[in-house]
């Protein structure tokens, strides 16, 4: 793995689901479930590193309501970016047409974003985001990565460079602190897809 | 007796609180869930004040009492009234009910509530209604969202129950009829601790169903909250159904254009609890 990138973390929400909650239930409805099971998350992730990006998999869920979505996606990363210590990164997978609805619209609730997988390595930035967060993060995903020397391949002009810091900000890429390497998060999950 | 209804029969029942009653249902022909879960509302509600179970008189249509039966009816009235009901116990799996009627009192119920549901709306969200067979999911979560609106506000006992219909006089083309009651503190009593003092000498039921059912307002300060609500009437919209919500003494709906309902009544007896009741229709045709 790349000494200069965080961890990487999967976490199967559908097991986390039936470890935690009770193996009776089969969807990730109420939010009493929702918060079981973002702690039994929250619990993993303090055994990571230093810094980790985690890939929490929702491709066993089969229902996945508004209450829940809240509380998995919404309140987790509510958490680590309130967090001065900016440990944890997320990427969303199995995101499929019936749970993306939830999950975006809890994003948008809170003027969130996350990375999320929506089709077998389709990657998307949903929630909320400006149209130059939107190209600059799209330009980044097709690369995978890019050297800080030529960071003005992905972010050319003055509002590409601030959407880049804005992006960075909010854990929807990440920036390596020694070399300056930008790193789509997709790239940094690759492996463990 | 259904939503068209509903409100002068609960209304009623309110005034005379307080005095010994007798249900007499031997006259019903017709009930579809938001009847059914007025009655009990209503029994329950007469109950409470007066301190003994009121005396219910069931109907004679054979019809109507299998109906009933086949809803669950009898096992959550005999709860409620002093009744001659005899439970069948047999759920009904051959007819058009979506859900028997089910108790609402924790988030356990939900999940079983969700979890009993999938199978059967599935086949009657596409061959009843002619939704695309993925529907089954965001209608799964909204059942799952305005059930979890009793146990999160509420904070009382609540009720649920769904069944087809042909309402081919009515509309025609087939319906499903949602229908969910509690009797606990309503969206006034819910929200007033927060928000009654930014509104004053307006603040009302009408202007707390306003608040919590088109603007997302909640009692909790996360900002996460009060989506439920709002998915829910998003979700019907998309469907081109009619969600509609009686708290205290006003009723808020989201009607669409083959409804006549007024988006807001008010001045209702004071009925405690919160009544949502939801109607999707099929799909016309192309």
């Amino acid at each position: 793995m790349r000494t200069d990138a965080p961890d990487p973390i999967a976490i199967d929400v559908g097991e986390v689901l039936q470890r935690s909650v009770t193996s009776l239930y089969s969807s990730l409805i109420t939010r009493p479930t929702g918060r079981a099971v973002r702690m039994a998350i929250e619990t993993q992730l303090r055994g990571a590193g230093t810094l980790s990006v985690s890939l929490i998999d929702f491709s066993e869920v089969g229902i996945i309501d508004y209450s829940c979505a809240d509380e998995v996606v919404a309140k987790l990363l509510k958490q680590y970016l309130a967090d001065e210590r900016r440990d944890a990164l997320f990427v969303f997978r199995g995101v499929r047409e019936p749970h993306r609805l939830q999950v975006e619209g809890v994003l948008q609730r809170q003027k969130l974003a996350a990375v999320v997988e929506t089709a077998p390595s389709q990657f998307l930035l949903v929630g909320t985001f400006s149209d130059q967060e939107r190209q600059v993060w799209d330009r980044l995903e097709a690369k995978g990565a890019i050297n800080a020397d030529a960071v003005g391949q992905i972010a050319p002009d003055r509002s590409g460079v601030m959407a880049l810091e804005s992006l960075v900000e909010r854990g929807l890429v990440f920036r390596s602190s020694e070399s300056g390497r930008v790193y789509a998060l997709s790239q940094l999950v690759a492996h463990l897809i | 007796m259904d939503q068209s209804s509903i409100d002068e029969f609960l209304d009623e029942v309110v005034q005379y609180q307080g005095e010994r009653a007798l249900f007499d249902a031997r006259h019903l022909r017709w009930v579809d869930p938001n009847g059914m879960l007025g009655l009990l509302l209503a029994g329950s509600v007469a109950g409470e004040a007066l301190g003994v179970r009121p005396r219910m008189e069931l109907p004679d249509n054979p019809d109507v009492q299998g109906y009933l039966d086949r809803m669950g009816f009898y096992s959550h009235a005999q709860k409620v009234f002093e009744c001659d009901a005899d439970p069948s116990g047999i759920a009904s799996r051959a007819s058009d009910v979506l859900l028997e009627i089910t108790a609402i009192n924790t988030n356990h119920d939900v999940h079983e509530i969700v979890d009993r549901v999938q199978d059967r709306a599935g086949a009657m969200l596409t061959s009843r209604l002619g939704y695309p067979s993925a529907s089954v999911i965001p209608f799964s979560v909204m059942l799952s969202e305005v059930c979890q609106n009793i146990i999160e506000h509420a904070e009382g006992p609540g009720w649920v129950a769904a069944q087809a219909y042909n309402w081919a006089k009515r509309l025609g083309r087939f319906v499903i009829v949602i229908s969910v009651m509690d009797r606990g503190r309503g969206f006034k009593g819910s929200l007033s601790d927060e928000h009654s003092a930014r509104y004053g000498d307006r603040w009302s039921d009408s202007t707390a169903l306003e608040a919590a059912f088109l603007h997302g307002l909640t009692r909790f300060a996360d900002p996460g909250r009060g989506q439920g609500l709002q998915q829910i009437r998003k979700q019907v919209s998309k469907w081109n159904g009619l969600i509609s919500a009686r708290s205290g003494t006003a009723r808020i709906s989201q009607v669409p254009e083959w409804d006549d309902s007024l988006p807001m009544v008010d001045g209702m007896a004071p009925l405690p609890g919160a009544q949502i009741s939801i109607i999707l229709p099929a799909v016309v045709g192309p």
